[in-house]
C-alpha cells in the first residue's frame, strides 16, 4: 500500500509501532544541551510524561512531552505513555516556568490516554488536566505542539492545545482511541478498524478540519525506518513555527505581545465546530434590543 | 455574534413542554437509591431530593433554571444552534443525524446545553445549563460554542457565569471536534478569569470525562451536590482497565471533597442561598454589574 492511500487504521499500527522515534529521540536529537526536570512538587514523579528545557537550534526552549518504552520492561515503567494527574501537574509548573522566563512552550504528543486507575481518580485526573489547559490558555509564550505517534484524547490535549498543531503523517489524534469508539458505538472493540476510519483521526483529517495546521511528511516506510530523517524533519516544522510565532509575537525587548498573543489563542480555538444557526420561527416574537441593555 | 442582542422567549422550553409537562398516570416515583415511593408532588416541592435517603434526582435543564432563577427572569440565548454532522457519522448500528433526530423528538430540547441570563437572589449573571437526557449531555460542537457565547455575554455586560454540568464528556459522533471544544471552552473561560469575572461551576449527577477535565473544574469556585458520580474515567472503564474492585462511595462528590477536588458538596435546597452569598461576595470586588 503507498503511503497516500494507507488506511485510518494501517496509520494507527505506525503510530504505536515501538520502534517509532519517542519523546527523548526527539530531544536527545533536537536539544544541545538538554536538561531533564523532575517531578510536581506535590506527589510524585511520572515517567510517563518527561519535562525539560534545553536549547534548540540557538534557542532556548522548554519541553514536554509524553514518554512511551521501547519494550515491556520500560514501558512498564512509564506507564505505557498514560500520564497519571502527577504527571499533569508536573508539565503545569514547567509551564508555568516557560511563562515566567519567556521561553516557547514545544510539546510532544504520543499517549494512548490519561491513566484510567483508581489512584489517578483519587488524585483528581480530570482536576489536574483541566487545570493545565487553563494554566495553556493564559500560558504568556508561544506553545507548538506535535503529534507524534498516538494522540489519545483529553491526555493528549493536555499539553497539545497549542498555538500551532502540527502532526506528523502517520500520527493519529482521537476524541477516543478506536477500540474505546467500537466498544461504545459498535459494542464490539474487534471494530477498531471501522471505528478508526469512521472517527476521522488521521493528520490528514484534521487539517481539513481545520484543527491541525499542517501535516509533516515521514520517510516512505514510516517514521520507525528512518527515525533520524523523521526527527529533523519534525525539527525543521517546529523551528519554522516558532519563527513565525516570533515574528508576529515577540516584542523588541525580547519579550511577547502577551495580550494579542492570548487573542489570538482564543480565536484559533474558537474558530473550531461545526454548527449552523437557524433563525427563529416566523411565529416565535423576537425583540430586537440596543446594546449595552 | 450578535445573536445575545435578540431575546428568545423559551424556545427550548416551549417545545419541551409539550412531552414533558404532561402529567404521567404513575403519580409515585420511586428513589433509584432507597427504593421509597415517593408521590411526585412533594418531590416536587422537595426540590426532587427523596426525603427518606436525601438521593438527588437528576434534573431537567428547565427543572434546574427554574429551582435556581428568580422566576420569569430566565431568557434564553442562542437557542438555534444545531449541530451540523461534520464526520458524516454512521456506526453499525445508527447514524448520528438520526440519533440526533430521536434525542430532539425525546427530549423537545435542540441540544445537549442551554444558555441564557438570569437573575438569581437578585443578582444578574449568565447561566448554562446541561441537559443529561439529550445524548447524555455530551459536549460537541454546539455545546463548545454556546459556552463561548455565555462567556461573550458575561465579558459584554460585566456579569458573572454560573455552569451546572452533567454530562458523559465529549461527543463520540463529532470525533475531534468534540475534543477540541474542551480547548474552546476552557480558552474562552480563561479569557474571563482575565477580565476578573468569576465562573462558578456546579457538578452535578453524573460528570464524567471531556467536561470534568475542562472548564467545568478550572472554575473559580466549584461546587457538587451530594451523591454525585465525578470522575475521569467512569466507573466500569476502571474496572475493566485495572481488574480492581472500587471502593464503596469513589468517585462520588464527597469523595472529591475528601480528596480536596471540590470546594464544597451543597444540598440542593442550600444552592440558591449558597450561590446568592457568593454572587453578592463576588459583586464587591467592583467588576460585576449588579443590576440586570
Amino acid at each position: 500500500m503507498s503511503p497516500k492511500h494507507r488506511t485510518a487504521w494501517e496509520r494507527v499500527q505506525i503510530a504505536r509501532n515501538p520502534a517509532r522515534p519517542k519523546t527523548l529521540d526527539y530531544v536527545a536529537r533536537l536539544l544541545q544541551p538538554w536538561v531533564e526536570l523532575h517531578g510536581d512538587r506535590a506527589h510524585g514523579d511520572d515517567a510517563a510524561l518527561v519535562a525539560g528545557i534545553g536549547s534548540f537550534r540557538g534557542r532556548s526552549v522548554v519541553v514536554l512531552g509524553h514518554q512511551r518504552g521501547g519494550d515491556t520492561k520500560e514501558n512498564l515503567a512509564r506507564n505505557f505513555g498514560m500520564p497519571r494527574p502527577e504527571a499533569y501537574r508536573k508539565a503545569g509548573r514547567i509551564m508555568e516556568m516557560a511563562g515566567k522566563f519567556a521561553l516557547p512552550l514545544v510539546c510532544f504528543i504520543d499517549t494512548p490516554g490519561a491513566d484510567p486507575g483508581i489512584h489517578s481518580e483519587e488524585r483528581g485526573q480530570a482536576f489536574a488536566i483541566a487545570a493545565n489547559l487553563c494554566t495553556l490558555a493564559n500560558l504568556p509564550v508561544p506553545v507548538v505542539a506535535t503529534v507524534i505517534g498516538e494522540g489519545g484524547s483529553g491526555g493528549a490535549l493536555a499539553i497539545g492545545a497549542g498555538d500551532r498543531i502540527l502532526m506528523l503523517e502517520n500520527s493519529v489524534y482521537s476524541v477516543a482511541s478506536p477500540e474505546a469508539s467500537a466498544a461504545i458505538l459498535w459494542r464490539d472493540s474487534a471494530k477498531a478498524p471501522e471505528a478508526a476510519a469512521a472517527m476521522k483521526i488521521t493528520a490528514a483529517d484534521l487539517v481539513s478540519f481545520g484543527i491541525a495546521d499542517g501535516v509533516i511528511p515521514e520517510p516512505a516506510d514510516g517514521a520507525h525506518v528512518e527515525p533520524a530523517a523523521a526527527i529533523d524533519a519534525v525539527g525543521e516544522r517546529i523551528s519554522a513555527a516558532l519563527d513565525e510565532l516570533d515574528a508576529q509575537y515577540r516584542t523588541p525587548a525580547g519579550l511577547y505581545d502577551v495580550p494579542r498573543l492570548l487573542e489570538a489563542r482564543v480565536e484559533k480555538y474558537r474558530g473550531i465546530g461545526a454548527w449552523r444557526e437557524e433563525m427563529p420561527p416566523v411565529a416565535e416574537p423576537v425583540v430586537v434590543e440596543a446594546s449595552g441593555d | 455574534m450578535k445573536d445575545w442582542f435578540r431575546r428568545h422567549h423559551h424556545p427550548s422550553f416551549q417545545s419541551a413542554g409539550a412531552t414533558s409537562r404532561e402529567i404521567p398516570e404513575d403519580l409515585w416515583e420511586k428513589c433509584p437509591k432507597c427504593s421509597e415511593l415517593l408521590y411526585q408532588r412533594e418531590l416536587e416541592n422537595n426540590e426532587w431530593v427523596c426525603s427518606r435517603c436525601a438521593y438527588h434526582f437528576r434534573l431537567r435543564a428547565e427543572q434546574r433554571i427554574a429551582q435556581l432563577t428568580d422566576e420569569g427572569s430566565f431568557e434564553e440565548h442562542s437557542a438555534y444552534l444545531l449541530s451540523t454532522d461534520p464526520l458524516n457519522f454512521r456506526s453499525a448500528t445508527e447514524s448520528y443525524a438520526d440519533k440526533l433526530r430521536q434525542s430532539r423528538e425525546k427530549t423537545g430540547l435542540s441540544e445537549s446545553m442551554l444558555i441564557g441570563t438570569a437573575t438569581l437572589a437578585g443578582c444578574p449573571l449568565v447561566l448554562a445549563v446541561t441537559d443529561f437526557r439529550f445524548m447524555g449531555g455530551s459536549m460537541g460542537s454546539v455545546y463548545g460554542e454556546k459556552l463561548v457565547r455565555a462567556v461573550d455575554i458575561a465579558l459584554d455586560r460585566r456579569l458573572p457565569v454560573l455552569t451546572v454540568n452533567a454530562s458523559g464528556g465529549a461527543r463520540q459522533q463529532e470525533g475531534m471536534f468534540s475534543l477540541m471544544q474542551m480547548a474552546k471552552t476552557t480558552t474562552a473561560f480563561a479569557r474571563l478569569g482575565r477580565e476578573r469575572l468569576p465562573h462558578i461551576s456546579l457538578l452535578t449527577d453524573p460528570c464524567t470525562a471531556g467536561v470534568t477535565a475542562s472548564y467545568a473544574t478550572s472554575a473559580d469556585i466549584v461546587i457538587a451536590e451530594p451523591g454525585a458520580l465525578i470522575g475521569f474515567a467512569g466507573p466500569r472503564v476502571i474496572e475493566q482497565t485495572t481488574r480492581q474492585k472500587l471502593p464503596p462511595g469513589f468517585q462520588t462528590a464527597e469523595f472529591c471533597l475528601e480528596h480536596g477536588m471540590v470546594d464544597m458538596v451543597t444540598p440542593r435546597r442550600e444552592l440558591r442561598p449558597t450561590l446568592g452569598n457568593l454572587l453578592r461576595i463576588f459583586s464587591a470586588t467592583g467588576g460585576l454589574s449588579v443590576v440586570s
